[in-house]
């Protein structure tokens, strides 16, 4: 104890780093081995399109709330925000043959309400970002308040053009947005792609990227070293509710309609993806390659294990030890020993 | 057992740290009912035997004997439940708990199994501060009380415990003299209790005050041990100082320019002994700032940084006015500042050396945001170089080097943004005696290219070596300035007393 200088690991030591350091891998490859060994149909590129599929909207979620967590704070409206976004841009793209139309005649192209509720999620998780840094509330509660003010304003537009019936019978081109091909890779994954380039940009290459990690460090040094704190915080604030936004408009076109409740408990799935895949809830700390592969974990648990046919509740079991474990391992590597 | 016997003995205790002995055969007697000073200037070793008896430290060799027993403390805890016990510099305590709930925490009287016995724990409590005379409200909440009162309260939580031994580490350091005179008052019925008083403390007058014998430490030994009727204050300071200085710094081969930068009249808003703080800096000038721990020094140099708020007073930067009322407009203007504590706000841990480096230069790296990576690259791997970062590679993170080797590279990180004026709070800190010579080498160097420098030490020979002049403060004020070819240790010792 209390020695400087290099710390020299033994063997052991050594072997037990590199399992800790690629804890994730090693968890999704015994779940794709197990998987594979009891039922080897599962290995096929339609199950592997299935899984991709099903993640896209959930890596874009988990993205967002990444760089949150990574400055040591947490989102919890997340889920509501795509909830909104959800609901209207269904209800602004519905096909002019269904007889419930909310808006008959508007013939928007996709493009706009999808911009639209990208933009106003934008401005929602911005005003998340201002509370947090110029008020300095915890993430936590700024964001648990929020959630449900923004519960509040979905169910009221819902309740108002909706008559509180689900909003569905989308336009043919809404659907097409989400559920469409190019050359067998569905649209879907394409954005999922474009997303993780883009972050990953955001995060390696910018000066955003180096200040987001450098407040999620040590916020003091930061300080010191001249870092724009509130700008930055706003910043990633703001670009984690357009991935929101647009998550939820991909969600709606996927599922083919909306109610005021969808992506509750979304936000839940995307910081325990997040966490799975290394961001450290203590913040500083967290790779886009990480939270993808921690939402790839989750999604392989919740087709995969259906696939063999184990219980949907065994799923919550399973999901549960592994995010405690993924923590866990993660703890190891920060505690102080002495 | 009489009183004249050593209660808690130190035998030849050693203890080194890679690259220092930080304890060399320190023998050390404390008898009963006595007061036994420890003085020595700062890293003469006194706090790490204070660690050792703890615990905290295991010594390399030595014995350490209680009361005719050998003892070997693992845990401070195992060493209080023996008799000894620490009020510390720091207080640690429980505010928003009640006065006798901090003196009996962990430890309270039961009645039965799950019930606390407040009865009984607000009797006792009672009878410990009559016997101390002590008076403060045991019901009132720590956080509500003053400093000195809540350093009775560690003061009789210790006597709570049966301490036989009590070390105080510079008690008196945020006290008032009134304050400070009811200390003594406590302490002298410690005394009569038999109890043993360790007492380190770095003001002398004090320590003819209260102390039966005086132990004088220096690098690491014990210089010598008088008892207080012997020894006079200037042979005690000439027995604290008394070390050659040959070698240890390069040669100071800068010249100072014009004045550079003056402050006028700095006050700041949340440090208010903090106030009036006016003092210019030259181009080219290394100004050392010297002064006992809780002079406020490093406020002073923060709030010229503007990472404290300031609440008067004028920063004037080429006669230009220049308040600086964030980091990033003092960055702007051309300021530095090397931290003291790289923990708290110097490195990001589990950032890259590169990005640790580069983090406050971003602006020259960056095009529309985006961060030209070889340009930035390239600059650090000068830094690397130049500074002699000791590194695998430029993405290692920066936890993992030594604490020498983070230092430079946090002072490569302002010498990218080509300041003007650094700041530089204890460069030296922690940092082993190759090191030090080249980061005095590398500040020279600054001074030499028409920088200002203004440099905080609690090491006085490191100021009296390479600061052109020496600013010394006393209790959040300037109590001189001192050039430092007339300057001696004994001179800043005593200005540093001024407003004590």
């Amino acid at each position: 104890m209390y020695t400087t200088g290099e710390i020299k690991l033994n063997g052991k030591q050594k072997v037990n780093s590199v399992l800790m350091d690629n804890a994730i891998y090693i968890v999704l490859a015994l779940l794709l081995v197990v998987i594979t060994v009891i039922d080897p149909t599962f290995l096929s590129f339609k199950n592997f399109k299935f899984i991709f599929t099903q993640a896209a909207t959930r890596i874009i979620l988990a993205l967002g709330v990444g760089g949150i967590i990574v400055l040591a704070g947490c989102d919890l409206a997340i889920g509501r925000m795509v909830g909104l976004a959800a609901v209207i841009s269904a209800s602004l793209l519905q096909s002019s043959t269904n007889k419930n139309i909310i808006f008959p005649g508007l013939n928007l192209p996709v493009i706009v309400p999808v911009l639209l509720v990208t933009l106003i999620c934008g401005a929602v998780s911005l005003i998340n970002g201002l509370i947090v840094s110029k008020l300095s509330v915890t993430s936590f509660i700024a964001t648990l308040g929020t959630g449900m003010i923004l519960y509040g304003v979905t169910s009221t537009y819902y309740e108002k053009i909706g008559k509180a019936s689900p909003i569905g019978g989308l336009s043919d081109s809404f659907t097409h947005f989400a559920q469409g091909e190019l050359f067998h890779v569905p649209f879907l994954i394409l954005y999922a792609a474009a997303a993780v380039g883009i972050m990953w940009f955001i995060w390696n290459k910018t000066k955003l990227g180096r200040n987001l990690f450098a407040i999620g460090n040590n916020i003091e040094a930061a300080k010191v070293s001249g870092v724009n704190i509130n700008l930055t915080i706003i910043f990633v604030y703001l670009i984690a509710g357009f991935l929101y936004g647009f998550a939820g408009s991909l969600e709606v076109a996927r599922t083919g309609s909306a109610t005021n409740n969808l992506g509750n408990g979304y936000e839940l799935d995307a910081i325990a993806a997040c966490v799975v895949g290394g961001v450290s809830l203590m913040g500083g700390v967290g790779t886009i390659r990480g939270i993808v592969v921690g939402v790839i974990i989750f999604q392989v648990i919740n087709y995969g294990l259906v696939y063999i046919s184990i219980s949907p509740y065994m799923l919550y079991i399973i999901k549960g030890a592994i995010v405690i474990l993924a923590v866990a391992i993660d703890a190891q590597k920060y505690i102080t020993r002495k | 057992m009489d009183s004249d016997t050593a209660f808690l003995k130190f035998e030849n205790i050693s203890k080194t740290f890679p690259g220092v002995r930080a304890l060399d055969s320190v023998c050390l007697s404390v008898k009963k009912g006595t007061v036994h000073a420890l003085v020595g200037e700062n890293g003469a070793g006194k706090s790490t035997l204070m660690k050792c008896l703890f615990g905290i430290y295991c010594p390399d060799s030595g014995n350490i004997v209680l009361n005719g027993k050998l003892v070997n403390f693992k845990t401070p805890s195992e060493a209080i439940s023996n008799g000894i016990s620490m009020v510390h510099q720091e207080l640690n305590q429980v505010t928003s708990l009640r006065v006798m709930d901090n003196i009996w925490l962990g430890r309270f009287p039961m009645k039965g199994k799950f019930i606390i016995d407040e009865k009984k724990m607000e009797a006792d409590t009672r009878r410990i501060f009559d016997n101390l005379g002590i008076q403060i409200n045991p019901f009132i909440k720590v956080g509500l009380l003053s400093v000195s009162e809540r350093q009775m309260i560690e003061i009789a939580k210790a006597a709570s415990q049966n301490a036989k031994v009590i070390v105080m580490d510079e008690p008196t350091s945020s006290l008032s003299e009134k304050e400070v005179a009811h200390l003594f008052v406590v302490i002298r019925k410690l005394k009569e209790k038999g109890c043993g008083i360790i007492y380190i403390s770095h003001k002398l007058e004090e320590i003819f005050t209260i102390a039966d014998e005086i132990t004088v430490m220096r690098d690491g030994k014990v210089v010598t041990t008088k008892a207080v009727t012997s020894i006079s204050i200037d042979e005690l300071i000439t027995l604290m100082v008394g070390r050659k200085l040959t070698n240890r710094f390069p040669e100071r081969s800068n010249e100072t320019g014009d004045v550079l930068l003056e402050v006028k009249h700095l006050s700041l808003r949340y440090s208010p002994l903090v106030r009036d703080i006016s003092f210019s800096l030259h181009k080219g000038e290394i100004l050392g700032i010297a002064g006992l721990e809780g002079a406020m020094k490093t406020e002073v140099v923060e709030g010229i940084f503007g990472y404290r708020t300031k609440s008067g007073g004028d920063i004037i930067l080429n006669d230009t006015v220049c308040n600086n009322s964030c980091c990033r407009k003092a960055k702007k203007n051309k300021f530095a500042l090397l931290t003291e504590e790289r923990k708290y706000n110097g490195v990001f841990p589990s950032m890259s050396i590169k990005d640790n480096i580069s983090i406050a230069n971003m602006e020259k790296y960056c095009c529309a945001g985006v961060v030209n990576d070889r340009k930035a690259n390239k600059e650090v791997k000068w830094i690397i170089d130049t500074l002699k970062v000791k590194t695998p590679s430029t993405k290692t993170k920066i936890r993992y080097l030594s604490g020498g080797n983070q230092q430079k590279a946090i002072f490569g990180r302002w010498l990218l943004t080509t300041p003007g004026v650094l700041l530089l709070d204890e460069p030296t800190r922690g940092i082993d005696v190759g090191a030090k010579y080249e980061i005095y080498q590398l500040i020279i160097n600054l001074a030499k290219q028409g920088k200002g420098i203004i440099m905080i030490s609690s090491e006085m020979p490191e100021l009296l070596g390479i600061a052109n002049r020496i600013l010394v403060m006393s209790n959040g004020q300037i109590a001189g300035i001192l050039d430092s070819k007339d300057a001696d240790q004994e001179k800043i010792l005593r200005l540093s007393a001024r407003y004590l």
